[in-house]
């Protein structure tokens, strides 16, 4: 138990201590916020749709997540690279429990700045439709952090070094985002479109936000949380045996 | 208390250590030299359940690296050759991370943390960033942690690397105490000849992958005719410069450093 707790509390600290990176990762998604909210929102209304504002917030909230998420996990790889892994992993822990303490740590670290992107989207005038769900908001949050995390791990397990990079943010990470309906509605998009978003694990996720923040939930919360739990499991499972494998 | 038989580890078609196979006794400093490229950290991080090796056994303090990891690993201690401090966190908090993950009880680490830093001179500095330090007072920290659960099996893979003379004699000093008072064992890497032969008790040559010699630093020097260990092990190794090809991490580095 204490052996995951200092790894939480390690990544913790590193966050707080890099000022600069929560400002820095906080830009885009106010300019996803701001350009796309307004932009889109007077045509998203003459269509019907409502809000723009409000149903892109929880999509955007997302997207922070995952992307803090992924890279969370993938910093692995620094640690590998400046040898502080060598430490962790020649200590007499099981490599499951590292994995795990480090994973909570980034998945905590993900959270607290969705929940920042959350009280930032207050200031341009995204208001939740009630507060009582936020709670379940933010075990969504969680969930989304806690996968997306375990995901970055599990390639950083394989990954050498960071020349891989560019690819898995391009192949792998905006696709995860940009399928998930973080922008747009499910409803009324193509077939094969439609099976595409419903692979993507993060739809879920930005479901769940939506249906707990602004009672828009596509799929139906429970659906929602369902899936997204076991596709949490899946992931870390996976993580876990490709950290496991890991050899310096 | 490491005892290793017919150790080999091949990547690809290279071999890196080849068929390798030494016993270090109980509180014996064993000195373990070769030329760059050779086969000393392959061999360390087999010994350290890093790597898995090819073929051959592997025993440390009656516990197989392979099978036994756990065991292994709570009996030693190691510096490695690269730095693998977290710079984000300050010293104290470097020292208390590796004191959990060691499980030692919150009072003892304390107390040990508190005597190891005094004793690398870095009480003062303790809650200062490591990213702020110079190589010196890094090595320095690293030797610090690699001692605070007391091992029975101390690795040092080329532990004096960039420090000055004052600093590798303190830090010898220190390790020889330990040595003497809790029978630890001391197992070295190092390219300062003059520091193996003052310290080491047995010496392995390893060169290509293969041992070529092995004997105490006095024995050594009289197969080989010779004044001094660092002749002895020229007359071994020959003159001939290695050539270490840069590997990712290397590279990285570069990258990162290019960045800055």
């Amino acid at each position: 138990m204490s052996t995951i707790y200092i790894l939480w509390l390690r990544q913790l600290k590193r966050y707080f201590r890099s000022r600069a990176r929560i400002v820095g990762s906080l830009g885009q998604p106010l300019l996803f916020l701001v350009a796309l909210g307004f932009g889109f929102g007077p045509i998203y209304q003459k269509a019907g749709g409502g809000n723009y504002l409000e149903f892109l917030t929880p999509g955007i909230i997302a997207m922070t997540i995952l992307f803090t998420a992924v890279f969370s996990g993938i910093e692995i790889i620094w640690d590998r690279q400046f040898g502080f892994l060598k430490e962790t992993l020649v200590a007499p822990v099981s490599r499951f429990k590292i994995m795990l303490g480090r994973t909570l740590g980034g998945a905590t670290v993900a959270m607290l700045q969705g929940i920042i992107v959350f009280f930032i989207s207050f200031l341009i005038g995204f208001r939740p439709s009630s507060m009582a769900y936020f709670p379940l908001a933010l075990l969504f949050m969680f969930l989304i952090a806690l996968l997306f995390t375990a995901l970055g791990t599990a390639i950083a397990s394989i990954l050498e070094d960071m020349q891989g990079f560019q690819l898995i943010m391009n192949f792998l990470v905006m696709p995860l985002f940009f399928l998930s309906g973080a922008l747009f509605p499910i409803q009324g998009l193509s077939e094969t479109l439609k099976v595409v978003v419903s692979i993507d694990p993060l739809s879920y996720g930005v479901d769940g936000l939506r249906g707990t923040l602004v009672n828009g939930a596509h799929f139906g919360l429970l659906t929602d949380f369902a899936l997204l739990g076991i596709m949490t499991l899946a992931i870390l499972a996976l993580g876990s045996y490709l950290f496991s494998k890991i050899q310096i | 208390m490491i005892s290793v038989k017919n150790l080999t580890k091949k990547f690809g078609n290279f071999i890196a250590v080849d068929n390798i196979s030494f016993e270090v006794g109980k509180g014996e400093i064993f000195a373990f030299l070769g030329p760059n490229g050779a086969g000393k950290t392959t061999t360390i991080k087999m010994l350290t359940t890093l790597l898995r090796p090819s073929s051959g056994q592997i025993s440390l303090n009656g516990n197989d690296p392979v099978k036994n990891q756990d065991a292994v690993r709570r009996s030693f201690g190691i510096v490695f050759q690269d730095p693998s401090l977290d710079d984000e966190l300050t010293v104290f908090e470097n020292m208390e991370f590796h004191g959990v993950l060691y499980k030692v009880p919150k009072n003892l680490r304390r107390d040990r943390i508190e005597q190891l830093l005094k004793f690398v001179e870095l009480w003062d500095r303790r809650n200062d960033l490591v990213k702020s330090f110079s190589g010196g007072m890094k090595r320095r920290l690293e030797v610090a942690r690699g001692l605070i659960h007391h091992p029975k099996i101390l690795f040092l893979d080329e532990p004096t690397l960039g420090l000055d003379p004052q600093t590798r004699n303190h830090i010898w000093n220190y390790i020889k105490d330990l040595n003497k008072e809790e029978n630890m064992t001391v197992f070295f890497t190092t390219h300062y000849m003059q520091e193996a032969e003052r310290v080491s008790q047995k010496v392995a040559v390893i060169d290509h992958g293969k041992i070529i010699a092995l004997a105490g630093p006095e024995e050594l020097k009289r197969k080989t005719k010779t004044a001094s260990l660092e002749d002895a092990f020229l007359a071994l190794t020959g003159r001939t410069i290695r050539e270490q090809e840069a590997s990712s991490i290397d590279r990285l580095r570069m990258r990162r450093r290019m960045h800055r």
